[in-house]
């Protein structure tokens, strides 16, 4: 399910999809065509742009909530041209499961894009790291303070919604690396251990005062 | 018919002189019933009103406030008149008066304007007279031969008349447009608009025209990043997803087809980047629709170092004023970031009733000169654009704190 007014962007994207191996179910134009083919025909996951007509303001963002609150099965990966961590924080409020919310230029990477899109159909979470770097701007940033630079940098990935062994494969290192290098942020900011992806995701969204 | 060389400058001066007389001349005909007619006026208004309070009038005390708004409406009539006067003959425009005005009306009907009035009189029964004496021999003759009989000698007497009626028409000329000099000058600043008025008005003027540009510009910034944020950035993104797409799915290109795909897929990205950052310099769009708060987050966490940010607004502040907010923490991140060699900087907005200040320190070397520098120096002028105050202390080997106050004040 794909809704975005740019249709070139469109073509482009049902494309990447299609080789990926998902199937488009449908493709709309604006916020109130996404609504209807969603109704329609239930898609795994919409891939929806924020920006749309006629306001071109945040119906997007409005449509994925309401997506969220009427269909919770289905994931939503929000595109925008810019990154908001407003638009974040009103999604990731509701809950993080099958959420993402990325920068429109990062489809460009395509195996990237994939991966963000498996992981958040698959109930996961994709954030943009630009949403992650605004959210550390604004956090008071005392604990923050006392992480180490490669500390910062899983803390970020980690608020991306990656898994292990995707912060691994980002920084080159290895996973047990990666695992202990978390232990020590999680104990740092003083968040709960959890085990699966989303609910670290939350943990540490919740410590930068979004969820 | 031959006129002699000698006497043509003066025909020529003469020829030029007769019709600014006429006007000069006329100006005063017109100007003596205009200033008439007040005196008049007030002198009936105070004869019934003295009739009045010696009860030797038999006039109603209706007949007071009549008097008294036929003074008004006199002066406002006659205020037309002058206009019609000054326009007709001057050429010059007074602007319309206002009731405001009206004191300044009542001085010039009823104070000024009889003076000026007894001066025109006077100038035309000048230049009557001087005609008279002039011409005295010419119409000698048709007095009584009684008279002249009686006046033995006369021709001497009437010698004299006529040098002086000569001489008094002589400087009719002079006088007139001396008085209608004296006129003007007092028409323009009693019945026109002070200087005071002026200055006011012009003020205004500036100010409704400069915020129009100031609104103009932001306008324009607007347009253009929608232009580039539904137009270009789309299509360019477009581009790259597709190069990204042939670069993950046509594997089994040769090395080079391969490498110049790679190559336009890192530049269009590289070009979505520069164009983003265009954009941001210019108008986000999250500036309109979240506000100052959101769009200063996105400004810091984009810097190369570490910025805090805190905004403590409980409401929005005007757009033109959170425009220049914006434009000064974007210019002075990108500037501690060129110049300061900084490790961190801070950013911080508090909205204190009527003022937006914004204060951005870093813990750089210091040294910004807001003489010096163009980029402080567009910094300064954007703020003042808005009536805006722009302070930095930058001491050598820092840290530098710069200040902006903006009144949100429509």
């Amino acid at each position: 399910m794909i809704a975005e007014d740019s249709v070139l962007l469109r073509i482009g994207l049902v494309k990447v999809l299609e080789t990926a191996g998902f199937e488009v179910a449908a493709e709309a134009g604006d916020a109130p065509g996404l609504l209807e083919a969603v109704r329609e025909h239930r898609p795994d996951i919409a891939v929806v742009d924020v920006r749309m007509p006629p306001g071109f303001a945040d119906e997007g963002v409005r449509a994925a909530l309401e997506i969220r609150r009427q269909w919770p099965d289905t994931a939503v990966l929000l595109l925008s041209q810019y990154v908001e961590e407003r638009y974040a924080a009103d999604l990731l409020s509701a809950n993080t499961r099958g959420i993402g919310y990325l920068l429109k230029q990062r489809v460009a990477d395509v195996e990237e894009f994939i991966e963000a899109l498996r992981r958040v159909a698959d109930g996961g979470t994709a954030l943009d790291p630009q949403v992650v770097a605004q959210l550390l701007v604004r956090r008071p940033s005392d604990p923050l303070e006392r992480l180490t630079a490669r500390e910062r940098e899983v803390l970020t990935l980690m608020a991306e919604g990656r898994s292990n062994a995707g912060i691994a494969g980002q920084l080159v290192v290895s996973e047990s690396a990666v695992a202990k290098h978390i232990n020590s942020i999680l104990a740092k900011l003083d968040l709960p251990r959890a085990d699966a992806d989303h609910r670290r995701v939350l943990a540490v969204l919740h410590f930068l005062g979004v969820a | 018919m031959n006129i002699p060389p000698w006497l043509r400058p003066g025909l020529v001066r003469l020829r030029r002189a007769l019709p600014r007389l006429r006007r000069d001349l006329l100006f005063a005909a017109v100007g003596v019933p205009l200033h008439a007619l007040p005196p008049l006026l007030a002198l009936w208004a105070l004869t019934q009103l003295a009739g009045l309070l010696e009860g030797t009038s038999d006039a109603a005390p209706v007949l007071l406030p009549v008097a008294l708004g036929g003074m008004v409406a006199t002066a406002f009539t006659l205020t037309e008149g002058q206009r019609w006067r000054l326009r007709r003959l001057c050429g010059v425009d007074l602007p319309r008066l206002r009731f405001t005005q009206a004191r300044r009306q009542f001085g010039y009907h009823f104070l000024a304007g009889p003076l000026l009035g007894v001066l025109e009189a006077a100038l035309l029964a000048l230049l009557l007279a001087g005609l008279a004496a002039a011409s005295v021999f010419l119409w000698i003759w048709a007095l009584p031969a009684e008279w002249r009989l009686a006046n033995m000698g006369y021709a001497t007497e009437a010698g004299y008349a006529t040098a002086l009626g000569l001489a008094a028409v002589a400087v009719v000329p002079p006088l007139a447009a001396q008085l209608l000099r004296l006129e003007n000058l007092l028409l323009t600043s009693l019945l026109g608009v002070g200087r005071a008025e002026e200055l006011a008005r012009r003020v205004e003027d500036l100010t409704r025209s400069r915020a129009g540009a100031v609104d103009a510009a932001d306008a324009e910034r607007r347009r253009i990043e929608r232009d580039l944020h539904d137009g270009a950035q789309q299509r360019l993104v477009s581009l790259a997803l597709n190069l990204g797409l042939a670069k993950a799915t046509l594997t089994d290109l040769p090395p080079q087809a391969r490498q110049v795909i790679e190559e336009a897929h890192r530049e269009a990205k590289e070009a979505i980047e520069e164009l983003g950052s265009l954009v941001r310099g210019l108008h986000p769009a999250v500036l309109d629709e979240l506000g100052l708060d959101a769009a200063l987050s996105g400004l810091a966490a984009r810097a190369p170092l570490p910025v805090r940010l805190r905004v403590e607004m409980d409401r929005r502040a005007a757009p033109a004023v959170e425009a220049v907010a914006y434009f000064v923490v974007s210019e002075a991140l990108t500037n501690i970031a060129k110049h300061a060699r900084a490790t961190r900087g801070e950013v911080t907005v508090t909205l204190l009733g009527e003022i937006l200040r914004v204060v951005i320190a870093d813990d750089g070397v210091g040294g910004a000169d807001p003489s010096g520098g163009s980029g402080l120096k567009g910094l300064a002028q954007r703020v003042r654009s808005v009536d805006g105050a722009f302070r930095v202390s930058s001491p050598v080997g820092g840290p530098t704190v710069m200040t902006v106050e903006l009144p949100c004040t429509p």
